[in-house]
């Protein structure tokens, strides 16, 4: 059993896993990062931007001024965001067979994945996963489509020219896998190959393997995946949490007794709270309003926005903020917020029983119907003669390289009234701003990430005791920049198996049993036999069928009855054709027993002989030895096969077949 | 021989108040639970006497699982769990666990608040057994304890409706309520169930496409109301009403008609709301376009006044009372006035009152969404069930359907009180070592040949539940057994005029022309071995062609080893070289 490592973002995982003929990936996470290095897409012509000096080097040996741009004392790539993929050469990914999906964020990477490579199997996902997954990337692809750009950077990937590049674009790694964004109809291609499950469904995969989605308490129908057959269990945990917000809770116990857990997504935030992030969000929010600035919240499009809306719905009489409006901008506001209300089953407890009553489980349906919250596919359009300040914005993308919130950040950056906070975990906020620098506006940093954290993970490891665990190499040491906190890692006992990206590891464990069925008519011609109190043994011989990696045994079929025919008194001639091998024997012949039935077979003249392994016994009639030992019976007799056989038997009789 | 036993306590050969128990490998489930809307006695509920009779319903039943949220499927429920007493878990959908409480409370408005019955449930007992009831998802593969699972599937029908799967070791139940007529929606795995249980409400009807049913619905209301008449739609407020709003909505959209639609006020409209918020359960088609537009926001149709009634001109409502045509959408059970105005009773005797004249127009479209004939037929294809059982319908009409499954396989229709058995043959699960199974099939070579069959021998151990099959020399070691070896050395007296090795060859040659496909060998030690037998030469003192031929084999050689002496002791053929 292998597992071939693609990705080495610990929370945008993609790992391919070969086990028992199959091969499965998990999760297709797409690094974003990347877009880090880019400079931003306005939506409106902005004089800034279009103005930056072009980057030549410092000798003027290189002259990449219409690829580079100088922005704030940084070099950007002045060409559409691209995205770090993951590996495509370690294996041939036409050769996989089903791509299991954990969460809406770690699919984005999928068309790159089963457009265009030969793909030709399946994508498992939860209902929400592939509703919500599909509104994140037809929301890229908008962000991206609305603001074509003719050029498209290359020549600085060239790599004598990168290595003469000033930093972060420098150390930038693998920028010729880096690819512009899909289209749509890539997006809806790879979308049709998914096929969806519901929780704790046992799908079988060619009859070898069962895959299972759980729950995995991270975001809606977010699952960890159970790979097993009926003796292996592999256990896939991917974004989890432990936390209450709205999605239904996770469960740990199906993890249970794993041979091998496969552990990524961990908290990237291990210092920070959320609960006290949350705290600090709101007062920050509430403040700057009240001073009369506005309040710019770059998010994603589903998740934890659902839990800022109805944390502020709590929030707003409270903080007398009953007037200010709400704005929610992006092509997929109104679809989100929609869609969150109709998976009731994939909710938590308490937002389950509201909708038994019924009403909407979250409570930002109120929120939109008080007109307090409103929602707009853009900046064009309606918003721009609705919209009223001071006012608080959510829209996209966190990166602030493209999408609505680019608009935002060029209105609003020059005003110290205005406050900007990151709610979003997956950038650092110093380098999403560096092309906005600098900036008036207020930056506040409450990064909110449910994933588990080192201490959390470290219980549950406790609980579901794995003989194994696979980890991004991330976690085996703390992070960089705290490299005294020793509780930021893992420690276990054996050690976690550590990977990063392109690392094929041996997965330790051996398969010893397979299962097999046992036809009714074989199982009822067995003739089990008791060896030890309570162990039963019967010898079977049978055809064994397999099927679709399923096995059967059945009767071994009664060989064609002779035909009766002259040469019948030849038959005898005939070397005997073995259908079943004699059984192994085990046991000892206990010598006054084995006399006791010689005597009653009318063998009586027997001449015992004391040995230094046992006893011979000289039948003296038959002219025939017999020597009992421990460990074996020899006959030595004349030919005299019924003679011969009798004394088999009788032999027979006091050992146990296998 | 184990067996499945089926026995409906409600339903069988009936329509109403349906209630399965099925008996499968040691576990006994309940299917349903639901009310006869025909009887005010007694027989309003299934007669779970038959369980009482031996004990509490807790001790004997391992779970209770509830099709969907119609009456006649779930409400006796808190009857039973109440009042009978039940606190093991019961399984429902959540669209079901969500509407049945409300149908329930409803129910026991009209008996109690109306009626005036007593000994009857309250409210506070729907609550209390609704906190037993644990919510299902589609697909689910839910673990009752360590050998029960059940899995539902989509059953279209109503919103919530499921089947369901109910599998312990390998043998399984199908039962399904209802079929959707979006047949190709309600989709089940080629799952193999040794019964499938099913509804046979339409058993004789084979009906006529839903389109055709639908064009026909619109054309008699339509009709009705250029008359200048009313209609009047007798139908359950959740399911079906949603079904025809969306229906007439539409129709009035397009044929921009003017004519108020009503429902009666209360469930429908908060039935409506249902249907939004669970719209994952609903059909493609529907929620698809829910972020558009969500089709359970009406227009042209609205909630019921009283005062409404009298109002001259055509109307349409839903759930109401005295007007001008009805269309009744669905079946009618035996005893209930729908049942008798269609059989063309124009008299009804009103409860304790007068005698009430029928006098308007009485129609019947078939638009419940129980399974008919094709239905069935078409779900016995998807899971290729080995026996049918059929429940929920007429006596008379069960036997058409059982006629026609039974060209097919058994099929079975116990009416209640009465248990059908069913005998299983189920495999028996092994763990077969992976190196026996290895050996196994690198003998057969890469493929597999269907004319040479791939014999296998191994030794299986039995241990408390386990069942392992392993290579006899395993099982020695896992045991912890010492291999005794039996031998047998035969003295064999040959007259053969050769030198000792001379005869060997002789033998040796002979052999070979007799034992084809055997490993036979001439060693320089001055022996042959045919397969592992060995055999040897030596003359005696006095006479040198009195040949002692000494065979020696194991008791695994046994056969080749009897048969080499019985040859052999027959002499060599001369012309041997």
């Amino acid at each position: 059993m292998k597992l071939y490592c693609l990705s080495g973002h610990p929370t945008l995982p993609c790992n391919v896993l070969k086990f028992k003929s199959t091969t499965i990936m998990l999760d297709c996470g797409l690094d974003t990062t990347s877009v880090l290095n880019f400079l931003p897409l306005p939506l409106v012509h902005s004089p800034r931007l279009s103005k930056l000096p072009g980057w030549v080097s410092k000798d003027g040996t290189i002259n990449l001024e219409k690829e580079l741009k100088d922005c704030a004392g940084r070099v950007f790539v002045d060409s559409q965001p691209e995205f770090c993929l993951p590996e495509r050469e370690l294996l041939d990914l036409s050769t996989i067979d089903v791509i299991l999906i954990s969460n809406y964020h770690c699919m984005m990477a999928l068309p790159y994945i089963t457009e265009h490579t030969g793909f030709t199997g399946t994508v498992y996902a939860t209902e929400p996963t592939l509703q919500i997954g599909r509104l994140l990337m037809e929301e890229v692809v908008n962000f991206m489509e609305r603001v074509p750009k003719a050029q498209s950077a290359t020549c600085w990937k060239n790599k004598e020219i990168q290595r003469m590049l000033p930093g972060p674009l420098k150390d930038a790694v693998d920028v010729w896998t880096w690819k512009r964004c899909y289209s749509m109809q890539e997006v809806n291609s790879a979308l049709s190959k998914v096929q969806l499950v519901g929780y704790s469904q046992k799908v079988e995969l060619f009859g070898a393997v069962q895959v299972s989605p759980l729950s995995s308490g991270y975001s809606l129908g977010s699952s960890n995946w159970i790979i097993q057959s009926h003796h292996e269990k592999v256990s896939y945990v991917s974004g989890s949490s432990l936390l209450t917000t709205h999605p239904q809770p996770m469960d740990q116990s199906s993890l249970k007794n794993s041979d091998v857990l496969i552990l990524t997504g961990l908290t990237q935030m291990p210092t920070a709270n959320p609960d006290g992030m949350l705290g600090e969000f709101c007062s920050n929010l509430a403040m700057t309003i009240r001073a009369g600035g506005n309040v710019l919240v770059p998010c994603y499009s589903s998740g934890v926005i659902y839990d800022l809306l109805e944390c502020l719905y709590q929030f707003i009489e409270s903080a007398s903020l009953g007037t200010t409006p709400f704005y929610f901008i992006s092509p997929v506001a109104n679809s989100s917020l929609e869609f969150s209300q109709i998976f009731a089953e994939w909710l938590c407890h308490n937002k389950q029983t509201k909708v038994y009553l019924p009403e909407p489980p979250f409570p930002h349906a109120e929120l939109i119907q008080t007109n307090k919250l409103k929602h707009y596919p853009s900046i064009h359009g309606d918003f721009s003669s609705e919209f009223r300040q001071p006012c608080v914005v959510f829209t996209g993308h966190p990166s602030l390289r493209f999408g609505d919130v680019v608009h935002f950040m060029e209105l609003w950056g020059k005003s110290s009234l205005n406050t900007i906070i990151f709610t979003e975990p997956d950038f650092s906020y110093l380098d999403a701003l560096a092309p906005y620098q600098p900036l008036a506006m207020k930056c506040v940093y409450c990064p909110i990430d449910t994933r588990l954290n080192f201490h959390q993970v470290s219980k549950l490891l406790k609980e579901v005791q794995p003989l194994h665990v696979v980890c991004p190499e991330q976690y085996t040491q703390p992070p960089l920049t705290q490299s005294h906190r020793s509780d930021l890692m893992l420690e276990l006992q054996p050690p976690p198996m550590p990977y990063r990206r392109c690392s094929v590891l041996n997965l330790p464990f051996r398969r010893r049993y397979e299962r097999v069925y046992i036809l009714p008519e074989l199982a009822n011609s067995l003739v089990p036999s008791e060896i030890k109190p309570g162990v039963s043994v019967a010898t079977v011989s049978a055809v064994v069928h397999s099927k679709d990696n399923k096995h059967t045994l059945q009767s071994v079929p009664k060989p064609p009855p002779v035909a009766p025919s002259k040469k019948r008194k030849r038959v005898m001639d005939e070397p005997p054709v073995v259908m079943t091998p004699k059984p192994l024997l085990s046991g000892a012949v206990p010598l006054e027993a084995f006399l006791a039935t010689l005597q009653k077979h009318g063998i009586t003249e027997v001449k015992v002989e004391e040995t230094a392994d046992g006893h011979i016994l000289h039948l003296q009639a038959e002219d025939t030895l017999i020597q009992l030992e421990e460990d074996g019976t020899h006959i030595v007799c004349d030919n005299n096969e019924p003679l011969r056989t009798t004394l088999r038997d009788l032999v027979l009789r006091f050992l146990q077949k296998l | 021989m184990p067996e499945i036993n089926v026995t409906p306590l409600g339903a069988g050969q009936d329509v109403g108040r349906s209630c399965i128990l099925v008996s499968i490998g040691g576990k006994n489930i309940m299917l349903d639970c639901g009310m006869h809307m025909g009887y005010n006695d007694d027989r309003r509920f299934p007669d779970f006497s038959y369980i009482t009779q031996n004990g509490r319903l807790t001790d004997f039943l391992d779970c209770v699982i509830i099709s969907h949220f119609h009456l006649d499927h779930c409400g006796a429920l808190p009857y039973m769990s109440e009042m009978v007493g039940y606190d093991g878990p019961i399984y429902m959908t959540h669209p079901t666990k969500a509407i049945c409480p409300i149908l329930l409370e409803d129910f026991r408005k009209i008996t109690v608040d109306k009626k005036g019955e007593t000994n009857f449930f309250t409210s506070q007992m729907i609550k209390d057994c609704m906190k037993k009831v644990v919510p299902l998802n589609l697909h689910q593969t839910v673990q009752v304890d360590d050998e029960l699972e059940i899995k539902a599937y989509y059953a279209g029908h109503v919103l919530g409706a499921a089947m369901v799967h109910i599998k312990v070791g390998s043998e399984s139940v199908v039962y399904t309520v209802s079929r959707n007529k979006h047949a190709a929606t309600a989709w089940i795995d080629k799952c193999r169930p040794d019964i499938l249980i099913s509804e046979s409400t339409y058993a004789t009807t084979i009906r006529d496409s839903k389109r055709c049913r639908e064009r026909d619905f619109l054309k008699k209301v339509h009709e009705s109301i250029e008359r200048g008449g009313k209609v009047l739609i007798p139908v359950f407020a959740l399911g079906r009403a949603q079904e025809l709003c969306i229906l007439l909505e539409t129709f009035w959209e397009r044929m921009n008609l003017k004519a108020p639609i009503y429902f009666s006020t209360g469930l429908t409209e908060k039935a409506n709301h249902y249907y939004k918020l669970f719209i994952t359960w609903t059909n493609q088609k529907i929620r698809k376009t829910f972020v558009q537009r969500n089709m359970f926001e009406f227009k042209h149709i609205k909630a019921f006044d009283r005062s409404y009634a009298d109002n001259p001109g055509p109307m349409l409502i839903g759930k109401f009372k005295r007007q001008c045509s009805v269309i009744m959408p669905g079946y009618c059970v035996q005893g209930t006035i729908g049942h008798k105005i269609l059989n063309g009773q124009r008299k009804l005797e009103m409860e304790g009152r007068a005698t009430l004249d029928v006098k308007l127009q009485v129609e019947y479209m078939s638009f419940s969404a129980h399974a008919d004939a094709k239905g069935i037929m078409q779900l016995i294809r998807m899971a290729e069930p080995r026996n049918m059982l059929l429940v929920h319908g007429e006596a008379v009409k069960m036997e058409f359907l059982k006629g026609k499954i039974e060209q097919e396989f058994n099929c079975y229709m116990p009416a209640n009180g009465e248990t059908a058995t069913i005998t299983t043959n189920p495999s028996v699960p092994v763990d077969i070592s992976l190196s026996l199974l290895k050996r196994e099939m690198a003998l057969g070579g890469s493929l597999p040949d269907p004319k040479k069959p791939r014999t296998m021998h191994g030794t299986l151990i039995m241990k408390e539940n386990s069942l392992k099959l392993v290579s006899s020399e395993q099982a020695l070691k896992e045991l912890g057994l010492n291999e005794h070896q039996l031998r047998f050395t035969c003295r064999v007296q040959l007259q053969d005029p050769h030198s000792d090795p001379d005869t060997l060859h002789r033998i040796y040659t002979h052999l070979k022309s007799v034992l084809k496909g055997y490993t036979i060998q001439h060693l320089p030690d001055g022996t042959v071995m045919v397969e592992s037998i060995v055999i040897k030469v030596s003359s005696s003192a006095e006479d040198s062609n009195a040949k002692v031929l000494l065979l020696s084999w194991s008791y695994q050689d046994e056969d080749l080893g009897s048969f080499l002496s019985t040859l052999l002791k027959k002499g060599l053929p001369s012309g041997l070289c």
